[in-house]
């Protein structure tokens, strides 16, 4: 008897419903400079550079396992990229944010293999350790301006609308593009390496993943978008500090997010960013009290329900948005024998 | 000379981050959870030192007892009511549980105590200087702490090897069910490990208070040192770890007198990297994995 | 009374159903073998009887007492010592630290580390030894020796003879019969039927879950043995 026909199956018609709205969004959000507030502006960027981030660090976190305490090691470094690129080279500031990744990439390189002799919990912290140590480089040059850091002189010379509705556009561009990014990503090879590694390291090795690799790969981008990330908050900004810029805030920000949303989805960081960002409007209390209030819903939510707000929906009501997961669908009888049955098309089985 | 004052000075601060970095160590070898606010926690330790000190005016030496022992209850309770629960076959959930005690306790020393530096007055012990010879003298109290980490070592290891609960320990950390079918109580004796780790980490805390000035954000810094202590001397071996906390000072005390103040952290954690791509396993590693 | 009882006790792993309401009694002073093919659910019953599993249903009775609540640590406490599968001695403590840990949980009685090396002379010489630098034959006997040490009332051993060299199995089944000589009641699991029925009172043949032969080996044929083991 034949072996039945089938296909790898994506999306469902509700993935395309999914995709027309996320166009619309996206073109709306996209028309924002036009009639919205410049201080609505500067907040929405604070908004998509977050949602990046989040991004960015689930992929590391929950997509390959690896939680990582210092990102901010590659935000501070694409703030300084730029600053680099822009002012002392003399680039268009637009396009020295994107050069600014590659400056993050660049260190990362070296980095990558250094700290997988790690693991877990002390892989943690080695990332921590890799990020005092460019903050304290950074901090104790005067050639980047030591402690008191730099001014981008050639993005606050542009017009003040340029630069407003350019930074905004860009933020939007950042945060789409982390989200395709991650899209694309787990869709092809390196994300069902990904999937197996973070299942059972040992398993995925030797069924011929190269782990190592694969590591390597998501850590350089995760790295990459994260220097374009610091660089959209300096052109923000206008000023880089290395406090500010290397700070553990933003590893806190990100996980924050991700816990409440949920690893190991692109909807997760999503829905986290808009709840932690609608908490960050309304408890306009910044400090040290919303710290600490971040920290004991991070503590309970990591503790009773893992799987974060997500992880939730998506159980309860099977709804997965964006079409990453593979579906075995049989196509019709197997031939030539078989009872006369009317072919179809059946999701089968599921695989994540 | 003065690089060999450095060098001693360097030795003796080994002695502290020793003290700061078994808990750590011990912690891991049992149940194999790294915990990111295990330096808040000695750092938190400091401050209740210090509120028994100033509000309850208690000696320093007895506000230092009390806290050693409140801590050891917090570490068991801690475990059990909290930790245990994050314990399991996802790496992930202890990291991000213990990332975000570390947040809690941070900010909530500094809503408590405000976010300025502090000090632990012990009076004069602080300043009083051994002299060797004419250009090498050595402080009191340095040398006070790198004693005590040997002594608090040197106990451990002997709790460990010769009595029937670090036997237990042991078992436990070699194979968590056989150590269940031998009737050891794997949950206790994670929380007994947790208080074992928080008072010495307490200890710590409190020598560093004295010694120097601290605030509610010290506890990265301590954790990073710990970390990078432990890593160097190698994993499961104790003595490893005072062997690379020495290292560590060393380090910082020399790359401070050869660069500049500034420069004395970075040429630590320098010295860790390069330990860690020549030798990732440490200098006495007993086990294969970190 | 009977010192273990099962009543009708399923357990899953997961998804999977291991074991199929099994019901059987063992007797006080009995040397009950289980046999059977792999994944016949056998070391789950070790298990479950020692507290590492829960039966979705049924009950495990010790003594006439249901002790399902209690978890496995405290059970050697209550007589009941497992020698699990693969040995799992304890490989960073010596040999003398193996038997000691395993009367930590254990009660008084006739065995104590000088007990059980006089039933195990192969280990004198190696007391002071890591555990992880013993053969596979030494760790078994290791093994035995430090469930013994608790003192049990029943004796579970889980495919003693696992990987070892017929002349190391022989040794070990030497030791066995004067264990059964003490009258300590004893639960073994084998692959190796023809060692096991030399010492067993009473045996049980498991297939996929479920028992599909029980009786004492004077009174089944090796037939209806090989029957029962193959499924057939």
């Amino acid at each position: 008897m034949s072996a039945p026909a089938f296909r790898i199956a994506r999306s469902t018609r509700m993935h395309r419903y999914v995709l027309v709205v996320g166009v619309l969004m996206i073109g709306g959000l996209a028309s924002f400079p036009l009639w919205a507030q410049v201080s609505f502006l500067r907040t929405m960027v604070t908004f998509f550079t977050l949602l990046a981030l989040a991004q960015m660090w689930n992929l590391l976190g929950g997509y390959a396992g690896l939680i990582s305490v210092g990102q901010q090691a590659y935000i501070g470094l694409g703030a300084y990229g730029l600053w680099l690129m822009a002012d002392v080279i003399g680039l268009h500031p637009f396009i020295a944010v994107f050069l600014a990744g590659g400056l993050a990439v660049l260190v990362a390189l070296p980095v990558a293999p250094l700290i997988f002799r790690l693991h877990g919990g002390y892989f943690a912290i080695g990332t921590w350790v890799v990020a005092e140590v460019v903050r304290l480089v950074v901090a104790n040059i005067q050639a980047t301006g030591g402690g008191s850091g730099k001014t981008i002189f050639s993005a606050a010379r542009l017009p003040i609308d340029t630069r407003i509705n350019g930074t905004y556009l860009l933020a939007l561009f950042v945060a789409v593009g982390s989200i395709l990014l991650v899209y694309f990503l787990l869709r092809s090879r390196l994300g069902l390496a990904l999937t197996a590694i973070r299942d059972n390291e040992l398993a995925a090795q030797s069924s011929g993943v190269n782990v190592f690799r694969s590591k390597l790969y998501v850590y350089l981008i995760s790295a990459f978008g994260c220097g374009v990330i610091g660089a959209v908050v300096a052109m923000n900004l206008l000023r880089i500090q290395p406090a500010a810029a290397f700070s553990i805030s933003w590893t806190a920000y990100a996980m924050f997010i991700v816990v409440i949303g949920g690893f190991g989805s692109i909807e997760g960081p999503i829905i986290g960013t808009v709840i932690y960002f609608t908490l960050l409007q309304s408890l306009s209390q910044y400090g040290t009290t919303y710290m600490l209030l971040l920290g004991v819903i991070a503590v309970v939510i990591a503790t009773k329900a893992p799987r974060g707000l997500w992880g939730f929906i998506a159980k309860r009501w099977d709804l997965h948005l964006f079409p990453v997961r593979r579906r075995l669908v049989l196509e019709g009888p197997p031939k030539p024998e078989g009872p006369a049955e009317a072919g179809g098309s059946e999701p089968l089985a599921e695989a994540s | 000379m003065d690089w060999v004052n450095v060098a001693i000075q360097g030795i003796l601060l080994g002695g502290l981050y020793a003290l700061f970095a078994t808990g750590l160590a011990l912690v891991f070898g049992v149940m194999r959870m790294v915990n990111l606010a295990h330096g808040d926690l000695g750092i938190l330790a400091a401050f209740v030192a210090l509120f028994l000190f100033q509000s309850l005016h208690l000696g320093v030496m007895w506000s230092g007892l009390a806290t050693i022992a409140i801590m050891f209850v917090v570490g068991y309770l801690l475990q059990r009511g909290l930790l245990n629960f994050t314990l399991g076959s996802d790496d992930t959930r202890p990291i991000v549980v213990t990332f975000g005690l570390s947040i809690i306790i941070q900010n909530g020393l500094i809503m408590w105590f405000s976010a300025d530096s502090q000090g632990l007055d012990a009076g004069q012990i602080e300043n009083i200087s051994i002299r060797i010879n004419d250009q090498l003298s050595i402080g009191w109290f340095p040398l006070l702490v790198f004693v005590t980490s040997i002594v608090v070592i040197a106990l451990l290891q002997t709790f460990l090897n010769r009595t029937k609960l670090g036997r237990a320990f042991r078992a436990t950390s070699d194979d968590r069910e056989a150590a269940e079918l031998m009737g050891i109580d794997n949950r206790h004796i994670y929380g007994l490990a947790m208080a074992i780790a928080l008072a010495i980490v307490a200890l710590a805390g409190i020598l560093l208070a004295v010694r120097t000035t601290f605030d509610p954000t010290q506890g990265s810094f301590r954790l990073i040192f710990a970390f990078e202590a432990v890593i160097m001397g190698g994993m499961g071996s104790i003595w490893g770890t005072l062997i690379g906390a020495i290292v560590l000072g060393m380090s910082q005390t020399l790359g401070s007198q050869a660069f500049g103040s500034g420069w004395g952290l970075l040429v630590g954690h320098l010295v860790f990297l390069t330990v860690l791509a020549v030798r990732p396993s440490g200098f006495f590693a007993k086990t294969v994995t970190a | 009374m009977s010192v273990l009882e099962l009543q009708e006790v399923d357990v899953f792993y997961g998804d999977f159903q291991a074991l199929f309401e099994v019901s059987f009694k063992v007797e006080e002073g009995q040397t009950f073998a289980c046999i059977g093919a792999n994944g016949g659910g056998k070391s789950t019953l070790l298990r479950t009887v020692a507290g590492l599993q829960r039966p979705a249903s049924g009950q495990v009775l010790f003594h006439g007492e249901p002790i399902d609540q209690h978890p496995a640590h405290d059970r050697v406490g209550m007589g009941i010592a497992l020698v699990p599968e693969g040995r799992r001695v304890f490989p960073s403590l010596t040999v003398f630290e193996n038997l000691q840990i395993g009367a930590y949980g254990g009660r008084k009685g006739e065995w104590n580390t000088d007990s059980v090396l006089e039933l195990f002379p192969l280990l004198k010489p190696l007391v002071k030894r890591q555990a992880s630098s013993l053969s596979g034959g030494e760790q078994q006997a290791l093994a035995i020796g430090r469930a013994l040490m608790a003192n049990p009332q029943l004796l579970l051993l889980d495919e003693v003879s696992l990987g070892l060299a017929p002349v190391v199995i022989k040794r070990i089944y030497e030791a066995m019969v004067l264990l059964v000589g003490t009258g300590t009641t004893i639960l073994v699991v084998e692959q190796d039927v023809q060692h096991v029925l030399t010492v067993a009172d009473h045996v049980a043949c498991f297939l996929e879950g479920r028992i599909s032969l029980e009786g004492k080996p004077s009174e089944l044929s090796s037939e209806a043995i090989t029957a029962a083991y193959f499924g057939m």
